[in-house]
């Protein structure tokens, strides 16, 4: 039997329990080791721990526990009988977009942890918001610490209705999102059923993170695969052999489809879909792929071959939805590099426009700030220097993505997501 | 598009190997001068075959690097020369015994060479202007390495500061760097040590012969099984015994244990990796159990 791979993330405000959670997954799947789980012991009674503090199991860098923060994004590794998993644990203050956005860009799926005791706060708000921008298809709402309300189905049941509410108004789907009670103490929902929810008849933690479907909405869009390298062997046999490699974006692509070759235009057709196992009938999203084409044209990297009947639109001004990642604020008029699929071009960033404010209940985008600071998610227009094909995001993940660089250092500034993939209707 | 076209699904390891072939040629269309850095083990010999098939019909666009620390087993120097000239590769090798002998280096007294490589390495960077690095290096494999980026930047010292790292958002990663720096690459981040043996046993990898259980002369220093060897043998109450052993990683021969098992298959060795009880670095690595963050220390001054 194949097994196939779940990239999901964990989302959650300080001391929902997150780590407990994730330590609880690793050692009820029994992804633990001995030598590890003999650390945890040690760790444990030096602190004074009556039983092990399955926290430590991810606990962090030194340089973290000095600060007692959490500053990072961490993988983490478990498997099933049925499925691989990659976890992308993102803590949830310090740098809380960066870290969730991080996170969210590589999940099919996203857990997002709350307190029972607690129910939805801001912070679960502003996480709720980002998984929605970032167009992560689906969502569990974890209730942690469900023995610390007495397993109190009418607690928890408010709880799920105000998040549905708030999830309705970010715009995901009823079919996405899945409430799950849960003691990650304890152990209560998470690989085991636990006896002390009778009236919860839903799925375990791990049980719905088996059966999710993997193939994300990329596999059904038009096809997109931005050239990464082109492959001349040189050699007598291999004279003219000039291959396109790239990993497929978005859609399927198979011999004999039309394609576009972008920001140019040009049409050709697809001759052969090579792997070095061999040619392919057809390959789909998220396989990397050499592509060899009908028609000798001269193509380099940064170039975009897309399906010729659905291709992206070629343009050098942006609408874009941006996630301010650094410390140095964002004013307009900065002249930034973007880098999008395989290209990177210089970018100049004019008017700011609507930053998404967490003040009310619901997020709502307001006024126009004069600049962005980290953590701020706000929409902005952009002049690029070369022309680039793209989707919303909203449309194709891959071509609907860029990051903004900052020319000086070379650091990431900002997460770009073409268009307004948040609309918010209270 | 023809829809009739059943478009086969990516199982585990077909998405991983995907990623790293991404990763592969992601680096050979934004770098000058990269290079693999390869010791002859599985992660690296995995590394090789991955960037083959990135790049086949044409050869490996890329030099290897092997850090020599002198204490090696015959069996893995053979293995890779064969597996060197059989991809017709460049091997540059940085021969940690040089450092020492002209006084770069100094050994260290209990005789271990591992910490030692970080030096040659640095040095053979800079040397060969090398500006993206790759290494085996998995995230399952130790926590601090849970942190790390796919793409790594690392100051002209080597440093890692894992508190300057870039956030890596989607598969668009930012390799951008000054003269003198370099990046360090890891496109094997995201398998498990299981992954790593199914492909190799999937895509019938050859390995160096240590991996498969075999009889060989060993002590036990510190709950481990090491080799006799010009790194020191057996110590006063320290006594040679014939066991049938096998090796988990291959890392310096002073350091580096071996296991004792009967697995002289594949499946066997998965089988046995599967009921494993403790990780591979914990296991077998005397350098990881120094101290709690050792890792960590090692890697922010510059070590892979």
């Amino acid at each position: 039997m194949t097994r196939d791979l779940l990239r999901f993330a964990t989302a959650g405000s300080v001391d929902d329990g997150k780590s407990t959670l994730v330590g609880r997954l690793l050692y009820d799947t029994k992804s633990v080791l001995a030598d590890q789980i003999e650390a945890v012991q040690r760790a444990s009674v030096d602190k004074g721990l009556a039983t092990p503090d399955l926290s430590l199991l991810v606990d962090g860098l030194r340089a973290e526990r000095e600060q007692g923060i959490t500053i990072d994004v961490a993988y983490r590794y478990f498997g099933t009988p049925k499925r691989e998993f990659v976890l992308a644990d993102t803590p949830g203050h310090v740098q809380y977009t960066r870290n969730t956005v991080t996170g969210a860009s590589t999940a099919e799926l996203a857990v997002l942890l709350v307190d029972a005791r607690n129910g939805i706060v801001e912070q679960t708000r502003r996480h709720a918001a980002v998984l929605a921008l970032l167009r992560v298809p689906r969502v569990v709402l974890a209730i942690n610490k469900i023995d610390l309300v007495d397993y109190d189905e009418g607690v928890l049941a408010a709880i799920a209705k105000e998040f549905a509410g708030l999830a309705r108004s970010l715009g995901f789907a009823d079919d996405a999102v899945v409430t799950i009670p849960v003691s990650a103490l304890v152990g209560d929902n998470v690989v085991e059923r636990s006896e002390r929810t009778p009236w919860y008849t839903g799925p375990t933690l791990l049980e719905h993170l088996e059966s999710v479907p993997v193939t994300g909405p990329e596999v059904g869009a038009p096809f997109r695969m931005a050239v990464q390298y082109v492959i001349r062997p040189r050699r007598e046999e291999l004279h003219d052999y000039r291959g396109y490699a790239g990993q497929i974006a978005a859609g399927t692509v198979a011999p004999g489809d039309e394609v576009v070759v972008l920001p140019g235009g040009t049409r050709t057709t697809v001759s052969a879909v090579e792997t070095a196992d061999g040619p392919l009938p057809s390959a789909t999203a998220g396989r990397s792929v050499t592509v060899l084409l009908e028609d000798d044209i001269d193509i380099c990297r940064g170039e975009v071959l897309a399906a010729a009947d659905a291709a992206p639109r070629v343009t050098d001004e942006l609408e874009a939805t941006l996630c301010w990642l650094a410390e140095k604020p964002l004013r307009p008029g900065a002249r930034l590099l973007l880098k999008h699929g395989t290209r990177t071009t210089p970018v100049i960033v004019g008017a700011v426009g609507e930053r998404l404010s967490f003040d009310a209940e619901v997020p709502t985008w307001t006024d126009a700030p004069e600049q962005l600071g980290i953590n701020d998610i706000a929409h902005a227009s952009l002049r690029t220097a070369d022309p680039l094909p793209v989707d919303d995001y909203a449309d194709v993940r891959a071509t609907g993505s860029f990051l903004l660089i900052d020319p000086p250092t070379g650091n990431t500034l900002a997460a770009g997501l073409v268009g307004t993939p948040l609309v918010v209707t209270p | 598009m023809d829809a009739s076209v059943s478009a086969p699904t990516l199982d585990a390891l077909d998405s991983l190997e995907s990623e790293a072939i991404h990763i592969f040629r992601e680096v050979a269309g934004e770098f000058d001068r990269p290079v693999i850095l390869f010791s002859g083990g599985k992660d690296s010999t995995l590394l090789v075959h991955l960037a083959a098939k990135a790049f086949a019909p044409a050869p490996v666009p890329f030099a290897l690097l092997h850090v020599d620390t002198g204490h090696n087993y015959p069996e893995v120097i053979d293995f890779r020369d064969r597996l060197v000239e059989r991809l017709g590769l460049r091997l540059e090798v940085a021969h940690v015994q040089d450092w020492i002998d002209d006084g770069r280096l100094t050994e260290r007294p209990d005789g271990t060479r591992n910490p030692l490589q970080t030096v040659p390495l640095l040095d053979s960077i800079v040397e060969h202007k090398f500006d993206a690095v790759f290494g085996g290096g998995r995230r399952d494999e130790e926590r601090a390495r849970a942190k790390e980026r796919i793409m790594s930047l690392r100051d002209a010292f080597g440093r890692w500061d894992p508190r300057k790292q870039r956030p890596e958002l989607w598969n668009l990663y930012n390799g951008r760097h000054a003269p003198g720096e370099h990046v360090r690459v890891f496109p094997i981040s995201n398998w498990t040590e299981l992954d790593v043996w199914r492909y190799i046993q999937r895509e019938s990898i050859e390995l160096p012969s240590i991996y498969f259980a075999h009889e060989r002369e060993v002590f036990r220093r510190d709950g481990m099984w090491l080799a006799e060897g010009p790194w020191g043998g057996p110590r006063g109450d320290e006594a040679l015994e014939k066991r049938s052993v096998r090796y988990r990683t291959v890392g310096d021969g002073s350091c580096t244990g071996a296991i004792e098992s009967t697995a002289t298959t594949l499946d066997e060795v998965i089988a046995e990796v599967t009921a494993s009880r403790l990780t591979e670095r914990g296991a077998t690595r005397a350098d990881d159990r120094l101290s709690e963050a050792a890792m960590e220390d090692r890697k922010r001054e510059g070590y892979f």
